[in-house]
């Protein structure tokens, strides 16, 4: 039985803690094993993604626009595999597999469109009231957690982290629980996908464990928490986040339809608006 | 030779402070049903101003109430066409009450008449202007075809602008749709209660503005109210932190502009005499109490010595006394807790082995006063490099190489604002580009403008106010 590892600085390490625990598929046959990440793992993924934030923001937006479109072919070319395993860990037909992998390839096509438009819808000249050049510009924040959807294990998890590093920014991502495999195969396909190591960091375990080192990381600069269903563990960990002022993105009010187009709100939601002066005069 | 100017004062006789003052709620003074009194005092002469009431829990719960009504039953359902001839009004009446606005605010503030009459009353007309603009535009404003507002808000300022930032609070949250409970600076009340009374005058529809007084617990009976929708809060970095903790597991929303510790970068192309004007009115303008004062010089080292003897020369022209007189650059420091904070910061300075040297001035007898003071020798990891002090105090590094600048620049858990004085103009874009800063002035300093986006990074906080992106926080999701 194949135990997966976490990905983490472009590469595959177990979990420093040696830990692994089963995943099942949803009728409750043994899938695999996961790594069980420690919060040294976090810790670990933290330092690997702050390592990367400067070249993957300081990349042009175009060339951020490219290495995303690679992923999307890359997912396509993975496609059988990724359909037979969210058929495994979600359940459901074939076509509704099909249809939902065909969804998460196009969702991060959708994405890497975004690089170098979002500066254009976000951002703007101001026309300030004397002789300056004003402009407001939106730039990455730096580091976010994400925990992903606990359910929607492709798509879901998709949706969480491509808006985060079409517009710069590097990711350490949570995968659910019980449905971490789609996140592990992504994950292959990302170090295949000229997307720097760092940028986007998997790692696989239980969140009650991992979630809240993550909340608490002073080097981390904003937290996604849309996976998280516990109430008292959302609570606590938005508290958590308060101590550096991470910018929250809370849990879903209601259930989340992961098909329908997002908007842009999960990029502006972590982005930082400059406004940049300048006298004018000759 | 000296060059003596005589007195010119501007007269308070514009100005018709009450004894006392109640609370605005539901478009109407009423005194506190649980609350208690206190006085507010002018910080330059120390004699008391008036008594100001602070609100208790049932004056909270009625002043929210009010504003709940008052979003369900009329502002939240008026059209946006028509809120905006309330604004266009206010900023009306805002501008024909001018003077009298500017004497209060530095009655009540210390700052000088200068900064009340030419920098904080005209903007905070323009705010109201700018903003009933938007009031029937919000379809156009990038956050949805038709966006609604989120309700009741809930809204505490700080005493270092006090209308400046009632304004970038109040202007906003109307032009979307949103009522608001604000709760003015304990030591800074005035100005708010007069804003009532346009409120009146502008015949505003009850409900809609509710100004409640009072100090830190009444602010935190606000922020923590069950039936407030949002959370606006301008202060310092502590308490933004303990009002996002509070909220944390709720459905409030939250924006907050906190502290700073800003860069001011001179590099050794600068014009000197420029960037000098630029260091002083960084950190001196106000007395220093801007979130978004320059005040870290980081100046390059090979012209060190020059700028700071400019410094210096410069500093000993500055006038520091009262804030009614025309001719002061400097006011009064807000309090005697702010002095006695720079007071503690600035002996840490000197502790720590750093070199302080104030500019040579007579301070009055009466009220709190501080010298306007810079520190030289002073390494990254000094307090009075790292902790915000918001008084008139510089601390001074060098630098050799840009990239040493802008590490330096960026060390620090703040990110409100920066300064960049050069006269290369890919140095200005490229160092731009790499200062973690919501705010970055090259070659000039402290400029704001209602169209202008204005908040940090890191901890200085979330959500920008001014300008279309100004919009976001009062907008439903």
């Amino acid at each position: 039985m194949k135990t997966y590892k976490l990905f983490i600085g472009g590469g595959f390490p177990r979990s420093e803690s040696g830990r692994s625990y089963v995943v099942t598929s949803v009728a409750g046959t043994h899938l695999a094993n996961a790594a069980l990440a420690s919060r040294k793992d976090v810790r670990d993924a933290v330092v690997a993604a702050r390592a990367a934030v400067a070249g993957w923001s300081g990349t042009t937006a175009y060339n951020r626009g490219q290495v995303l479109y690679r992923v999307a072919e890359m997912l396509e070319s993975r496609r059988d595999q990724f359909i037979s395993q969210v058929r495994a860990t979600e359940g459901g037909s074939a076509v509704a597999a099909s249809s939902l992998v065909d969804a998460a390839i196009d969702r991060w096509v959708w994405y890497a469109g975004w690089t170098d438009k979002i500066s254009q819808v976000y951002g703007n000249a101001n026309p300030v009231a004397g002789p300056y050049f004003n402009l407001s510009s939106p730039e990455p924040t730096g580091i976010v957690g994400v925990i992903a959807p606990a359910d929607s294990s492709l798509l879901g998890l998709v949706s969480v982290i491509a808006p985060a590093i079409a517009v710069g920014n590097t990711v350490i991502v949570l995968a659910s629980d019980d449905r971490p495999l789609p996140a592990v195969t992504l994950a292959e396909v990302l170090a295949t996908s000229d997307l720097p190591g760092g940028v986007v960091n998997v790692l696989t375990g239980h969140i009650t464990e991992t979630a809240p080192i993550l909340a608490a990381h002073m080097d981390v600069n904003a937290i996604d928490l849309t996976g998280v269903a516990d109430a008292d563990l959302a609570t606590s960990l938005e508290v958590a986040a308060a101590e550096n002022l991470k910018r929250v993105i809370r849990p879903p009010a209601d259930g989340v339809d992961w098909t329908v187009e997002p908007g842009v709100e999960r990029m502006t939601a972590l982005l930082e608006t400059k406004t940049v002066w300048h006298p004018k005069g000759m | 030779m000296g060059f003596d100017y005589a007195p010119a004062p501007e007269s308070r006789a514009v100005v018709d402070i009450k004894g006392s003052y109640g609370l605005f709620i539901n478009g109407e003074f009423t005194p506190t049903i649980d609350g208690t009194t206190f006085k507010s005092i002018n910080p330059a002469t120390e004699e008391v101003l008036a008594e100001i009431t602070a609100a208790g829990s049932s004056d909270v719960d009625r002043a929210v109430a009010a504003a709940r009504t008052a979003y369900e039953t009329t502002w939240g359902r008026m059209p946006g066409a028509v809120r905006a001839k309330y604004l266009y009004r206010i900023a009306r009446l805002i501008a024909e009450r001018s003077r009298e606005l500017a004497v209060l605010e530095s009655i009540d503030n210390g700052k000088p008449i200068r900064e009340s009459r030419d920098v904080d009353i005209p903007l905070v007309s323009a705010h109201f202007f700018y903003y009933a603009g938007w009031a029937d535009k919000l379809g156009y404003a990038g956050f949805g075809a038709d966006p609604r507002p989120i309700g009741v808000a809930a809204q505490v300022i700080p005493w270092n602008f006090p209308l400046l930032m009632l304004a970038w609070k109040i202007a906003p949250a109307l032009a979307c749709g949103n009522t608001v409970v604000l709760k003015p600076a304990e030591t800074t009340p005035l100005t708010a209660l007069l804003f009532a009374e346009i409120c009146q005058q502008a015949d505003l529809p009850p409900g809609v503005v509710n100004i409640i007084t009072g100090a830190g617990e009444t602010g935190r009976m606000l922020v923590e109210h069950p039936d407030v929708d949002k959370i606006a809060f301008t202060g310092s970095t502590a308490v933004g932190r303990a009002i996002a903790k509070s909220i944390a597991g709720t459905r409030k929303r939250l924006t907050l502009e906190l502290g700073g510790k800003a860069a001011n970068i001179v590099f050794d192309d600068a014009p000197i005499d420029q960037a000098v004007e630029g260091i002083v009115n960084g950190i001196f303008f106000n007395q220093g109490h801007v979130c978004c004062a320059g005040s870290r010089l980081l100046v390059q080292e090979s012209i060190a010595p020059d700028v700071l003897d400019a410094l210096k020369r410069r500093m000993a022209l500055l006038r520091v006394g009262d804030p009614l007189d025309k001719n002061t650059d400097v006011g009064a420091i807000n309090s005697a807790e702010q002095l006695s904070r720079i007071r503690e910061l600035t002996d840490a300075g000197s502790a720590e082995g750093a070199d302080a040297w104030s500019a040579p001035c007579e301070l009055p007898d009466q009220g709190f006063w501080f010298r306007p003071t810079i520190f030289t020798g002073v390494s990254q990891a000094h307090r009075i490099a790292r902790e915000e002090i918001f008084g008139p105090v510089l601390s001074v590094l060098t630098f050799r190489t840009p990239a040493e600048a802008i590490e330096k620049a960026n060390n620090t858990p703040y990110g409100l604002s920066a300064g960049i004085w050069t006269d290369k103009g890919s140095r200005i874009l490229a160092v731009a580009d790499k200062l973690r800063a919501g705010v970055v002035w090259a070659n000039t300093f402290n400029k704001f403008d209602p169209t202008s986006p204005f908040g940090g990074y890191k901890e200085s906080g979330y959500g920008r106010e001014g300008g279309r992106h100004g919009l976001e926080a009062y907008l439903a999701h």
